[in-house]
C-alpha cells in the first residue's frame, strides 16, 4: 500500500548537570574580573585558554593570570548562527593574542562596527557585573572604549 | 598488511530532504546499487560492515548503524559505528580498509548516511557547533561558519588570499555538478553572484558554504582474491593517512611547517605554522598517505583530487596542506585554472585550466554534505573515475578525468581536528 510519507513533530528537551571540573577556577576568576590561563612549569609554554596538562610536554600546568589587553589575531562578524545565537546576530567573534602567551583566546568583540574591525587592533577585556559563570562573562572592546 | 581493493560503490542522490525514505532505506539503495555493479559478488562473501554517521542529535536514534546493519541483512556479521565529525565518512572508509588489510575480513562494507533535514538549518548549525569545545567555544556564539571565517581571515592576512579567489572555487564546484545528477546544488554562478549572495560570516557568503543534506553512500572493499573473483576493474587503495589537531583552534601552535617530500625548510623560513590559517592534521594525513603510496610530488603524480570543501576557503587551504601548491599559493593556484575540469566552460579566464582537477564531482559545495556519507561519496566518485566509468554512472562523460591513474580523497572534521587522506589507483 503506498501513501505520502507521514511527518509528525516531536519535541525534545533536556537539562544537564555540568561540572567545569578542573577548569572551574577559570570561571570563578571571570566573576572576580580575572582572565586565567595556564603556564607549564616544565617547558614554560603558556596557554591563553586554560588546560590543566601541557599539550606540548604533558606536565601539569599552573594557573597564570593573563594581561587584560591583547590584540585581534583574527575576526569575523556572524550574520547567521546556530539557533541558540540567531537572536544575537550580527555579532563579532575574535581570537585574541596576548604578549608573552603562546596560544589564543576566543571571545566576542563589542563596541566596534563590523567594518572597523582590523587584525592587530588593541582590545581590552571587560567582565560581566553579574556573572553567569559562562565564558561569555568576559568580552573585549577596543582599547580606549567603544568607537 | 595485505593489499586492499575497492570493488564497488553506490550513492543516493543527495537532497535537502528525503521524507519518503529513512536512513535505512537510503543506505539500502546505495548498497543495492553497489551490489548490482558486481553481480558475481554474493552476499555470503561479505564478512562484515562499518557504518558511519556523525550526529546522534540529527538521528535522535542511538545505535542507528545497527538498524542499517539489520536492514542490509548483514546480521550476525561484525559491525561497528565510526564517528569523527566531518571526517566520519573518510574514517569509515579507512576502518573498512583496516579490516581487509589486517586479514580480519576479506570483504567489508563501508556504509554512511546523514539525515539532516530532521531539524531546521539553524538548529542543524547548532548541532554541528556542539562539535566545538562546549566550555570555551560554543557559548561564545558556536557557529562553524564563523570559525572557518576566522581561519580564512587570517589566511587572507598572511598570504593575500582574496574573496574573489574563494568565489572561483564556488563557481568551479557548482558548474562541475551540472554534469553530476547525484548533486544537490548544481548551478552556473559568477564571482559577482557568489559575493552578492547573503553574507553569513564575513568574508563567507551563502555560496561559499555547503548545505545540509540527506543522503547515503556505500563502498565495498575486498582482498586481492575477492577483487579478482568479482570485479572486472578493481581500484587499489595504495595509501591511507590521517591526522589531528587541537579541538580549540585557539590552542593551535605557531611553529614549524610539517614538510612534504618535495618541500624544503627554506620554503617556509618565516611562516608560523599552522596557526589558524592552515590544517596541520591535513598535512599529517597527506604525508602519511604519500609515504605509503610512494608519492614524492603530489602535483605531478595525482590525476585528480576529491577534497572536503565545506567552505570555498577550506578548499584553498587544503590545496596547500596536500602540497598541490606551497603554503600561501592556494589563491593563485585556483586563479591559474589548474584545479578546474578541462573542456568545461566556467565563464572564467583560466590560463592553465584542467591540469589537476579538484572536486570534479562538485564537492561538498555542490553535491551537499550529508556528513556520514560524504567521505564515502568521495570514494565512490574516485572509484568511478579510476574505473573510467563516470559516463555510465553519471549518464554523461563530461566529468571523466581522461587517463586518470591515481586519485586522492580527503575527509575533514571540525576546523581540522580529524583529517583523512586516502590514495586510490587504477590497476
Amino acid at each position: 500500500m503506498s501513501s505520502e510519507p507521514l511527518i509528525i513533530h516531536d519535541h525534545y528537551e533536556i537539562d544537564y548537570r555540568h561540572s567545569y571540573a578542573q577548569d572551574s577556577p577559570f570561571f570563578v576568576g571571570l566573576s572576580k574580573g580575572k582572565l586565567l590561563g595556564s603556564r607549564c612549569p616544565a617547558c614554560r609554554y603558556t596557554y591563553a585558554t586554560p588546560r590543566s596538562h601541557c599539550m606540548e610536554c604533558g606536565a601539569p600546568t599552573e594557573w597564570h593570570e593573563l594581561p587584560k589587553t591583547g590584540r585581534i589575531h583574527t575576526f569575523t562578524t556572524c550574520y547567521y548562527g546556530g539557533e541558540l545565537f540567531l537572536k544575537e546576530t550580527p555579532f563579532t567573534l575574535i581570537l585574541v593574542e596576548f604578549d608573552g602567551v603562546d596560544t589564543l583566546f576566543l571571545s566576542r568583540l563589542k563596541g566596534l562596527p563590523p567594518d572597523a574591525v582590523r587584525i592587530g587592533l588593541p582590545v581590552v577585556a571587560r567582565f560581566a557585573k553579574t556573572p553567569s559563570f559562562k565564558v561569555t562573562d568576559v568580552w573585549f572592546e577596543p582599547v580606549g572604549g567603544p568607537a | 598488511m595485505r593489499p586492499v581493493y575497492m570493488i564497488s560503490g553506490g550513492i543516493t542522490k543527495f537532497a535537502k530532504a528525503h521524507p519518503e525514505k529513512d536512513f535505512r532505506l537510503m543506505v539500502r539503495e546505495a548498497y543495492d546499487y553497489a551490489l548490482r555493479d558486481i553481480p558475481r559478488l554474493t552476499t555470503d562473501m561479505i564478512d562484515g560492515a562499518v557504518g558511519s554517521y556523525f550526529s546522534d542529535h540529527f538521528t535522535r536514534q542511538l545505535k542507528a548503524a545497527s538498524m542499517a546493519q539489520d536492514y542490509l541483512g548483514l546480521c550476525p556479521r561484525p559491525s561497528k559505528r565510526i564517528e569523527g565529525g566531518g571526517a566520519t565518512g573518510g574514517l569509515c572508509f579507512q576502518s573498512a580498509w583496516e579490516a581487509v588489510a589486517s586479514g580480519r575480513m576479506s570483504c567489508c562494507v563501508a556504509f554512511g548516511f546523514e539525515t539532516m533535514s530532521r531539524v531546521n538549518t539553524w538548529k542543524g548549525n547548532e548541532f554541528i557547533a556542539l562539535a566545538s569545545d562546549t566550555n570555551f567555544d560554543f557559548p561564545v556564539g558556536g557557529f562553524y561558519t564563523g570559525y572557518y571565517a576566522m581561519m580564512v581571515r587570517r589566511h587572507m592576512h598572511q598570504f593575500g588570499t582574496t574573496v574573489e579567489q574563494m568565489a572561483m572555487v564556488s563557481v568551479k564546484n557548482h558548474v562541475n555538478a551540472l554534469y553530476n545528477p547525484y548533486a544537490q546544488n548544481a548551478k552556473r554562478l559568477t564571482i559577482k553572484q557568489v559575493r552578492e549572495s547573503p553574507m553569513v560570516a564575513t568574508p563567507l557568503t551563502m555560496e561559499d558554504i555547503c548545505t545540509m543534506s540527506d543522503g547515503a553512500a556505500v563502498c565495498l572493499l575486498g582482498s586481492e582474491e575477492i577483487a579478482a573473483k568479482v570485479c572486472d576493474r578493481p581500484v587499489k587503495v595504495t595509501g591511507v593517512g590521517s591526522g589531528s589537531d587541537a579541538m580549540r583552534m585557539a590552542d593551535r601552535p605557531h611553529g614549524k611547517v610539517l614538510l612534504l617530500p618535495h618541500e624544503r625548510e627554506s620554503d617556509y623560513a618565516h611562516l608560523k605554522y599552522p596557526g589558524v590559517h592552515s590544517f596541520r592534521g591535513g598535512r599529517m594525513a597527506a604525508k602519511l598517505a604519500y609515504r605509503m603510496a610512494g608519492i614524492s610530488n603530489p602535483r605531478e603524480e595525482l590525476g585528480f583530487v576529491e577534497l572536503h570543501d565545506a567552505y570555498t576557503s577550506s578548499e584553498i587551504q587544503t590545496y596547500e596542506d596536500l602540497g598541490l601548491c606551497k603554503y600561501g599559493e592556494g589563491g593563485r593556484f585556483v586563479e591559474s585554472g589548474i584545479p578546474f575540469m578541462p573542456g568545461v566552460d566556467y565563464g572564467l579566464e583560466l590560463p592553465r585550466q584542467g591540469r589537476l582537477p579538484v572536486n570534479p564531482s562538485g564537492g561538498l559545495l555542490a553535491c551537499g554534505h550529508p556528513v556520514g556519507a560524504t567521505g564515502l561519496m568521495q570514494a565512490v566518485f574516485a572509484f568511478w573515475q579510476l574505473q573510467d566509468t563516470i559516463g555510465r554512472h553519471l549518464g554523461n562523460p563530461t566529468l571523466q578525468v581522461q587517463g586518470a591513474k591515481r586519485g586522492l580523497i580527503h575527509s575533514h572534521a571540525g576546523t581540522g581536528t580529524y583529517i583523512t587522506v586516502s590514495i586510490l589507483e587504477a590497476v
